[in-house]
């Protein structure tokens, strides 16, 4: 979607000082979050970050225990009813009913939300269409493949025409075509106008997707802005060397400045910035005595986001 | 649209959806609700109805065992429908179902309103065809069209007790497995722990004090005493009571988890 004709006059969500703790485990420590109308925007963080807490929160399933927030105009605490009526909720495990057919589901949403009979049809005819379930949609979902589970969780999501979209997690577990699938799915969606407040573990699917990325570390939002202005204060991709021993290793280091080097791994980490180019310049500075046991090209991924926002690695990957 | 119009509307979705449900699960309910129920009719009867036939002397009111035996296995096909119902609505909070619903504008309890509904109309479709095949098999009652009416009346109103019950137990197991250990006292302890099988008086004391004082019995008791044409006594108020007390506690006992799991 075009970004410079968007003019985010209109906030759909807008949250203070999100607090929510089970326990002694403190899940939401103070999130702000404000989020216009037709905005794609991403929670960008681990697992355990505090992700699909805050979906929930905002999707009026748990109430947090501090802190004000209101949808599409809707103060969360007072007017839950007048939110649900205008968000749609795919949560992060699938909420599709595995007894009933595709088209059941889709009309047991329909006339959940009281939708008129012939409005009933034409959106499910409509929606089994756009998510190219028309083929399955007499068959119980425990016969689809991920992604056709997944487009008919997403399509329940849309049967009432939601304004605001909650996804926590739309790929994950899926296959690389599946998730090409889903991504165009959710581009479709924001074209046509919705707002979308999705999560993601991945740098990739944020950058691909979102306007706006908010980065969450324990339960808070530790960097916020668009993917490029995250990404510039990301360290660049990097060419990383392993050798077989520490001579070749101080050699190496003394030979490629402003590299970072691991002694215990026998690692060293050289910026990468021009590409191939750069990856030759590397080569050739090294010469040919140095023995280099192995070479990796390093592009950014979430960890370098948490490196480079919190100063520890993330959790899954520092283990 | 008023606030009941919706709320009823969006139950009788969520019921048409568990009777969907059921459809697709009839071989399975089949064995659960109708088989089961019938192998102990055939084993009591064949079995041990001889001796325990015998055994039975006035209580027998000059009739067959089966004649005892039956309003016994009717209860406990109503009974039988408390794992099933429990199983439902623990796949459905477990599942990502309810969090849906949840965050749509649906009916609070219209959810709970379908499992309960749901269940009462299985229980009643497996107590009819246990009924007929005991009428192959040698029952044969002596009750008038009203006797039959308040059969089922009495049948219908521990059908929805016991089912607000188990929709509580099945809202606060945290697994299937949970749920389903959780009703096998309701399902199989307490039947037997009452006039069922064989007359309370002929129990030891301590147990005789519990079976006489539990639940079960006055049901049980009632319907003997409607289809064989004995006295009824005021055994049916004893049984339609214990009906709306554990329909009443169960319903807010429900009421309270749902709240609760929403925190």
């Amino acid at each position: 979607m075009n970004a410079s004709t968007k003019h985010e006059t209109r906030t759909s969500v807008s949250a203070s000082g999100l607090r929510k703790a089970y326990g002694e485990k403190v899940v939401l420590d103070g999130v702000d979050l404000s989020i216009g109308e037709g905005e794609v925007f991403a929670l960008l963080g681990p697992n355990g970050a505090g992700k699909t807490t805050t979906v929930k929160v905002l999707s009026t399933l748990i109430p947090a225990d501090a802190g004000t927030a209101s949808v599409m105009g809707h103060d969360l605490r007072g007017e839950a009813g007048a939110v649900r009526a205008v968000i749609g909720v795919t949560g992060q495990f699938l909420a599709v009913d595995n007894l009933l057919t595709g088209q059941e589901n889709l009309v047991l949403m329909g006339r959940l939300l009281h939708l008129a009979a012939t409005e009933l049809r034409a959106r499910t005819a409509q929606l089994l269409q756009v998510f190219d379930l028309v083929d399955v949609a007499g068959r119980t979902p425990t016969t689809y493949s991920g992604g056709e589970k997944r487009r008919l969780d997403i399509a329940m999501t849309l049967m009432g025409r939601p304004k605001l979209i909650f996804l926590d997690e739309p790929t994950t577990g899926l296959d690389p075509r599946s998730r090409q699938t889903m991504w165009q799915v959710i581009r479709d969606l924001a074209a046509g106008g919705v707002t979308i407040l999705l999560t993601t573990q991945y740098l990739e699917e944020a950058d691909q997707l979102a306007d706006r990325i908010a980065v969450l570390d324990h339960g808070r939002i530790v960097a916020e802005g668009t993917p490029e202005e995250l990404k510039r204060r990301i360290p660049g991709a990097h060419i990383r060397l392993r050798f077989a021993d520490a001579a070749s290793l101080d050699e190496a280091a003394r030979a490629l400045h402003g590299s970072t080097r691991d002694d215990a791994e026998l690692v060293l980490r050289v910026p990468n910035e021009g590409g191939i180019r750069s990856l030759r310049d590397v080569l050739a500075r090294l010469g040919d005595d140095v023995a280099v046991e192995d070479l990796s090209i390093h592009t950014p991924d979430l960890d370098d986001v948490f490196f480079a926002m919190t100063g520890t690695a993330s959790k899954e990957k520092s283990q | 649209m008023s606030a009941l119009t919706i709320a009823a509307q969006d139950s009788a979705t969520m019921l048409g959806r568990e009777i969907k449900h059921s459809v697709r699960l009839l071989r399975l309910l089949i064995v659960s609700a109708i088989l089961v129920p019938v192998v102990m009719l055939l084993l009591f009867d064949y079995i041990l109805g001889g001796t325990i036939g015998h055994g039975l002397g006035d209580a027998a009111r000059g009739a067959p065992y089966v004649d005892f035996l039956v309003p016994g296995i009717l209860m406990m096909v109503v009974a039988g429908s408390c794992g099933p119902t429990a199983i439902n609505v623990t796949l459905d909070m477990t599942g990502g179902f309810v969090d849906r619903i949840r965050t749509m504008a649906v009916t609070r309890g219209a959810l709970l309103a379908g499992h309960v509904g749901g269940s009462v109309i299985r229980t009643l479709v497996a107590t009819t065809a246990v009924a007929g095949v005991a009428l192959l098999v040698g029952f044969r009652p002596k009750a008038s069209v009203v006797d039959w009416l308040a059969v089922v009346g009495i049948v219908v109103a521990f059908s929805f007790a016991l089912a607000w019950l188990s929709a509580a137990i099945g809202l606060v197991a945290k697994s299937v497995a949970g749920a389903n250990g959780s009703t096998l006292p309701l399902s199989f302890l307490l039947p037997f722990l009452s006039s069922t099988f064989v007359p309370v008086d002929s129990m030891p004391a301590g147990v005789r004090w519990f079976a006489a004082n539990q639940p079960f019995t006055p049901v049980v008791d009632s319907l003997r005493a409607l289809l064989s044409g004995a006295p009824l006594g005021n055994t049916a108020y004893l049984a339609v009571a214990w009906c709306a007390v554990i329909a009443l506690v169960s319903y807010l006992w429900a009421q309270a988890a749902l709240r609760r799991g929403t925190e």
